[in-house]
């Protein structure tokens, strides 16, 4: 039998076509949540002064807790940007709109691309944010022009690997709000790492956790290239833990996305 | 006569359920085929398995002369799924969203808002257009996902459920676009548990049971099945009491006057005795029943 095509087949999509249209959804998406923008924002600038005025006298009067505690802000605050990924992503499954895409000739998981590339330009706008607001009151990095494209390249690959494991947790959960409730774990874990107090100052037991939690050494690399210390092997730890979250996310992503088609 | 769709022997189970048990279908090209059956039959997998969704446990399919499993791409380029759920995406406006699928058919950026005027014109969206979706009511969010399936022309257009959910109103409207789709010469597969929605588009009609094609044909066809006509009782307030199919002889249709003056019902005041047509609904159960107990002659109304 041959084709009955009555109708002309859709044309075969430039290279980056679905792409930089999944990207440009996925920042309108951004754009219009204003609640969630406003908290990018807001977070921050309330988180850094806290830090800095509440609990950093108390931690250390000298004043010095700011250079301290800017790299746990940053990345407390790129998890809660990034766990909205989670969000986006599972109502993207919910609402069938991604079986539509996948029965459209399209590498469909492009539309996780657009979710992604989104998710990062929102943290690196938070990340701004912070070290903007952390210059105001009083944090003075030394690092030189190659220490900060290093602390950014860092930052850059610590909110790719949670927005990719946030996004993967948004394709296994059933529900966004499922999805809302297993991110928010996630969110604990700068808390047990060295962001805010040096991990010698937590009970023993406490210790082994974390210091070999990946949240440590990203902190450590940040820190020691801001404030141009020594980074020892902080960085490729960094490297090493990042770039495995991201490899398993996205096996786990790609299997969970397969396993879930037509379930709508 | 070629076919749109050849679906052979297809299988499908999840864990226990066994959802489809030998599925065969043929659709030929340019017709409306209805997939009918109630709640949980087996439709929605019958058409992730032909859009490329789902793969079939065994059996096979072709779609616009392809195969869904070994050339899903080639299916791909050729069809459209308007699915059960509104496919929508509610923070964009109705332009937005049909642009969007625009350029993700193939169309570039001016194509693709031309494309979006006119298609939001034909399902009277335009004075919706830039509003944000989520404001939608239902009736629009479904013309919306239709428009959605139609940016660029397909071979053959899937509908799950089209008009679920939506008032008689709106149920019409999307008839009367569906109808004029079919004019143009596009095959649509669609799923209804409504039998008078498969009675107005479909030229054919599938009754899925059991995972299974339990009938197939035109309307009438179908209909003509259950042989004649059928005698119905009414209380006094016309709520339906008793409906007996006959098999439209003058013999039959004093045995089912008899069967009525049997029962205690009959006796009600203010009974009112009628003869009608046969409609979908009695093949649908007389098809279905005589599946799960043998010959039913009394069919008492729910
Ligand atoms: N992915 C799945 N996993 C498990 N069971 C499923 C899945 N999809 C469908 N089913 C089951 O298969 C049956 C048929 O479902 P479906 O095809 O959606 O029916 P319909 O569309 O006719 O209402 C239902 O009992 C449903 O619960
Ligand atoms: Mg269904």
């Amino acid at each position: 039998m041959t084709a009955t095509a009555l109708a002309p087949a859709r044309p075969r999509l430039g290279a980056l076509t679905a792409e930089s249209t999944f990207i440009a959804r996925s920042m309108r998406h951004s754009l219009r949540d204003v609640e969630a923008l406003l908290m990018s924002v807001m977070l921050p600038v309330m988180l850094m002064l806290m830090f800095t005025w509440i609990f950093g006298n108390a931690i250390d009067p000298s004043g010095g807790y700011v250079d301290y505690v800017v790299p746990g802000i940053i990345l407390l605050c790129a998890g809660f940007g990034a766990s909205s990924t989670a969000v986006s992503v599972s109502r993207d499954m919910t609402t069938g709109i991604i079986d539509r895409f996948r029965t459209m000739p399209l590498r469909s998981g492009a539309v996780l691309t657009g979710h992604v590339v989104a998710s990062l330009v929102r943290n690196l706008f938070a990340t701004a944010v912070v070290i903007a607001v952390g210059l105001l009151v009083g944090f003075r990095p030394s690092a030189g022009p190659l220490e900060w494209l290093g602390a950014f390249g860092v930052v850059a690959l610590y909110i790719l690997a949670i927005t990719y494991l946030f996004a993967a947790i948004g394709l296994a959960a059933s529900t966004p709000e499922a999805a809302v409730g297993y991110g928010f774990i996630l969110l604990f874990l700068p808390y047990v790492s060295s962001a805010f107090v040096p991990v010698e100052t937590m009970p023993e037991w406490l210790q082994p956790i974390a210091e070999y939690q990946p949240i440590t050494p990203v902190i450590e690399a940040i820190r020691a290239l801001l404030m141009d210390q020594p980074v020892g092997d902080n960085v490729l730890w960094a490297v090493v833990w990042c770039v495995a979250i991201v490899a398993v996310s996205v096996v786990w992503g790609a299997w969970l996305f397969r396993r879930k088609a037509g379930r709508r | 006569m070629t076919l749109a769709i050849d679906a052979r022997g297809l299988r499908k189970r999840f864990g226990r359920t066994e959802v489809l048990a030998g599925l065969d279908l043929a659709v030929p090209s340019g017709t409306v085929f209805a997939l009918l059956g109630p709640n949980g039959a087996g439709k929605t997998t019958t058409i992730n398995i032909l859009t490329t969704l789902i793969r079939p446990d065994a059996g096979s399919a072709r779609v616009a002369g392809y195969d869904v499993v070994e050339q899903g791409d080639d299916v791909k380029r050729r069809i459209s799924l308007t699915g059960q759920a509104a496919a929508v995406d509610e923070v964009l406006t109705a332009t937005e969203n049909v642009v969007m699928m625009g350029r993700l058919s193939g169309l570039s950026r001016r194509e693709a808002h031309s494309r979006a005027a006119a298609l939001l014109e034909r399902f009277e969206l335009t004075d919706a257009a830039g509003r944000r979706v989520g404001t939608y009511s239902g009736g629009m969010r479904r013309r919306l996902d239709l428009a959605l399936s139609l940016v660029v022309p397909v071979s053959v257009l899937f509908l799950d459920e089209p008009t679920t959910g939506l008032d008689t109103r709106s149920r019409k409207e999307l008839w009367s676009v569906i109808r004029s789709l079919a004019d143009d010469g596009t095959t649509v597969f669609l799923t209804t548990q409504y039998l008078e929605e498969a009675d107005r588009l479909a030229d054919r009609i599938a009754v899925l049971d059991r995972g299974r094609v339990a009938a197939e044909g035109t309307a009438g066809e179908l209909k003509a099945r259950i042989g004649g006509d059928v005698v119905e009782l009414r209380d006094a307030d016309g709520l339906l009491l008793v409906e007996l199919p006959t098999d439209g002889t003058v013999h039959g249709l004093r045995a089912a006057i008899d069967e009525l003056d049997r029962l205690p019902v009959a006796s009600a005041p203010g009974g009112v005795v009628s003869i009608r047509r046969p409609s979908l609904d009695d093949v649908f159960l007389a098809i279905t029943d005589r599946a799960a107990a043998p010959a039913p002659e009394l069919i008492e109304s729910k």
